[in-house]
């Protein structure tokens, strides 16, 4: 269910099309279902009006696509970016791997969006989808129409939407909202409660299942080495698959290390892993420390501060308090 | 054919893994996953595996040898033995059907792959048609038959019962070997269920979708089309599509510095990596578009130009279900099938 | 398996030029004792260790893994060991959310001048990793004989 429509979006990126403002618009383009939208350029009128589409299903953050699109040629291109893309935004601009200039940002209000993992494991053969507030009603192929609660078919990251707000924005379409309350840290509250084994046998179990497609990393719009230090075969740490447990252990945790501090919490790495994998809660988890430790501190709130590990207090936690003050929430 | 009640296929498990490892497709966090059988291990109720059986044959990773170092010598260590036996159950006619494009790669060609022919003489597979397709299915554009699916043993699971026929020499022996558990049966529910596939098969919303623009001899036609650009556009270049298709056979052989030798082992590679078939001179697919096309173009000309026109997707709908960004074959082909204009 | 009663575990140390690694000298010329076990790796300054080092050395056989660095305030480059310091306290605390145990990583601030703290550091963290017994979380199987 989302307020504003797909329509209203196509009106808008023609206008700006039309009226020469921008030379291409950066959006979903609908698929062969209801809900494979593959995000993409449209260069003409035409191409938004068949191919254009938006809706529950618009998941994919469009951020990351700005760094090589803006690159390949002069004038600007629109895009359209949901309040959680618009973080990814402004941190990919901290960082100056975008040129302001040559990006419109249109905003899009958000109501949350699908988990297609979870709407598939709800029911089978979907062949259409309808969504209201309350439900979504699945039209299968075999099962006549089955219908699920939104919330239980809601990506993670929607359940605990951290801002409804847009902090980048050229224009928006519909309506302004506000930074939400939210539980997104409850989940690394528990894990933290629990027992060091009980830790260990979490994430063993979870990590253990990585087929090192590096999916997490390609999507992440915070990962965007020119040359990734896996990919690297003078790093002396490449590898291709999990050959050891270790391996998937330290790709995790370096990656999580390596977009600490620059990690918005878009959640794309959860939301692509194709074996479940919860990995936002290793993100979450420097952020949760981060917040305790130096100050709450939400990467990509605003363009240009200092992310906490480029930074320092002369009185900062000693890194063996740090890690005992678990002990003492608990 | 055998048929057993399905209250008794806990016995019907029992009794295979008796002498041999048993996997089942079961739940799991990450969705159905094929799971070594113990007691209790339930069936799972989706239509498929998140990965297929390719795994059992062709590892994600494995160790081909070992070298030991000692001052100047160095030793090198043969790892391989006798594979365990052992026998799938639930396997679907895509999945199995992939085995076969499998086999071509490293069965059928010389050099016949010691380590992957191992694994494949000590399997059985027992497949399992599907009466509930889903939407991402489209086997039958490759001609396979969702409702007599290839394999050891051939199953049907109706309300009642598991039906079983034994269609390959490894499966007539298994088979055999559970004839006290189960009993004779004649094809009528089978059949009945075999018409009811069939039906659904053609209501499925990718049934019309042909292969009948792919094929050998279109490298040409397709190789410079504008439609890659397009498709490739927003491919982010990991390597989920790859690793999630039951058919993708590129591997790379590494060695591993342990703290008193190597280990060289081989892991699955993907053309959808900046890194693959990195030579001395460099890489010979600089784009992701190059990458993006490679993959689909083995898949639909290459691999059946070099196979008697069989083609390398067998329409399983996993990278429809698991591509991040949602590109898949089906895209591509109908993409590039609107090119065609029916010449050549 | 290993007698865990004779188990001597295997301790990285990275120590900052400036001074620990001198402290570690300075505890040497004055004769004072520490296992043999822990193998010093000099870097220019704390700041230089990258969280790789740590779990490569790890993955290499480690049990343990120590930064030690300059006192805050001291540090050779101004502010290397202020931000060695930040980093610490999150990999660490990442690493016991993984159920790393918790005494296998320590960041100790040791000067130039400090040979007997050198000394008793190492001691004590030896003692603590003892205690754990060998590191099997944070393993690489290939690399175990």
């Amino acid at each position: 269910m989302q307020e504003v429509m797909r329509d209203k979006l196509v009106a808008k990126a023609k206008e700006l099309l039309t009226g020469g403002v921008v030379t291409r618009v950066l959006g979903w383009k609908r698929g062969e279902f209801c809900y494979d939208l593959t995000p993409g350029i449209f260069k003409s009128a035409d191409e938004l009006d068949k191919e254009f589409d938006f809706g529950d299903f618009a998941a994919p953050n469009l951020s990351k696509y700005l760094i090589d699109e803006t690159r390949k040629e002069d004038g600007k291109v629109a895009v359209f970016m949901k309040p959680c893309d618009t973080y990814s935004f402004n941190q990919l601009l901290t960082e100056h791997r975008i040129d302001r200039e040559k990006v419109y940002v249109i905003g899009v209000p958000c109501e949350g969006m699908i988990d297609n993992k979870k709407l598939s494991a709800a029911a089978d053969g979907i062949k259409n989808v309808a969504v209201d507030y309350e439900n979504v009603v699945v039209e299968t192929l075999w099962d006549g129409n089955v219908t699920v609660p939104r919330e239980s078919v809601l990506a993670e990251r929607c359940l605990n939407c951290k801002s409804k707000k847009h902090v980048a924005l050229d224009e928006l379409v519909g309506y302004e909202d506000e930074i939400t309350e939210c539980n997104r840290f409850d989940e690394v509250a528990r894990l933290e409660a629990m027992t060091p084994e009980e830790r260990f046998e979490f994430w063993q179990g979870e990590l253990s299942r990585c087929i090192r497609c590096n999916a997490c990393r390609d999507v992440c719009p915070a990962c965007t080495c020119e040359k990734c230090v896996f990919d690297n075969p003078s790093s002396g740490v490449e590898s291709k698959a999990p050959s050891d447990s270790f391996e998937e252990k330290m790709f995790h945790i370096i990656r999580a290390f390596h977009v600490t501090g620059r990690c918005t919490d878009c959640g794309e790495c959860s939301r692509v892993c194709p074996q479940n994998i919860p990995l936002h809660l290793l993100n979450r988890k420097f952020i949760k420390d981060i917040n305790e430790l130096w100050g709450e501190y939400q990467a990509g709130a605003e363009v240009g501060s200092r992310a906490p590990l480029v930074n320092y207090t002369f009185d900062d936690m000693e890194p063996s308090e740090a890690v005992e003050r678990g002990d003492k929430n608990a | 054919m055998r048929k057993i009640s399905l209250d008794k296929l806990d016995l019907l498990f029992a009794k295979i893994a008796e002498n041999q490892s048993l996997y089942i497709p079961s739940d799991s966090v990450e969705g159905a996953k094929f799971t070594k059988w113990t007691n209790g291990t339930a069936l799972t109720n989706e239509l498929n595996t998140v990965r297929g059986i390719k795994d059992f044959f062709f590892p994600q990773s494995e160790d081909l040898m070992k070298f030991k170092m000692q001052g100047k010598n160095i030793e090198v260590i043969d790892i391989r033995d006798e594979h365990e036996d052992f026998v799938i159950f639930g396997a679907r006619a895509c999945d199995v059907r992939a085995m076969t494009v499998l086999d071509n790669v490293f069965l059928h060609a010389e050099p016949v792959d010691t380590y992957y022919k191992n694994r494949r003489e000590h399997g059985i597979i027992m497949s399992l048609a599907c009466t509930r397709p889903v939407e991402t299915c489209f086997c039958g554009t490759f001609g396979i038959d969702a409702a007599n699916p290839e394999g050891d043993i051939v199953c049907h699971k109706t309300d009642d019962a598991l039906y079983m026929n034994a269609v390959s020499e490894k499966g007539t022996a298994l088979l055999d070997s559970l004839s006290d558990i189960t009993e004779d049966a004649d094809t009528k529910a089978v059949d009945e269920q075999k018409a009811l596939i069939k039906e659904r098969m053609t209501k499925l919303p990718l049934a019309e979708l042909t292969t009948d623009a792919f094929g050998g001899g279109k490298t040409e036609k397709f190789f410079d089309s504008p439609e890659w650009a397009k498709l490739s556009e927003s491919c982010l270049g990991c390597g989920t599509c790859t690793f999630v298709c039951p058919t993708c056979q590129c591997y790379d052989i590494r060695d591993f510095k342990t703290n008193d030798g190597v280990v060289r082992y081989r892991c699955w590679d993907s053309c959808m990596y900046s890194q693959f078939t990195r030579m001395a001179h460099g890489n010979n697919r600089n784009s992701q578009k190059e990458r993006f096309r490679q993959r689909f173009m083995h898949k639909l000309v290459y691999y059946p130009e070099n196979n008697n026109g069989m083609f390398s997707c067998v329409g399983c709908g996993r990278c429809l279900a698991k591509c991040p960004i949602r590109m898949n074959i089906v895209k591509v082909m109908k993409a590039l099938e609107g090119t065609d204009n029916g010449s050549n | 398996m290993q007698d865990v009663t004779n188990f001597k575990p295997l301790i990285v140390a990275f120590c900052c030029n400036w001074c620990s690694y001198a402290g570690a000298d300075l505890a040497g010329s004055n004769r004072l004792a520490y296992p043999a076990d822990v193998k010093i790796i000099r870097v220019p300054c704390s700041c230089r260790v990258n969280p790789m080092f740590i779990l490569r050395a790890f993955q290499r056989g480690a049990d343990g893994v120590i930064i030690c660095g300059c006192h805050p305030g001291d540090c050779h480059y101004t502010s290397g060991n202020y931000y060695a310091r930040r980093r610490m306290s999150l990999l660490f605390s990442m690493l016991d959310y993984l159920g790393i145990e918790r005494d296998r990583t320590r960041v100790e601030w040791v000067s130039a001048a400090e040979g007997a703290k050198f000394a008793a550091t190492m001691n004590d963290f030896v003692e603590k990793v003892t205690a754990l017994g060998p590191n099997k979380r944070l393993e690489d199987l290939r690399c175990k004989k």
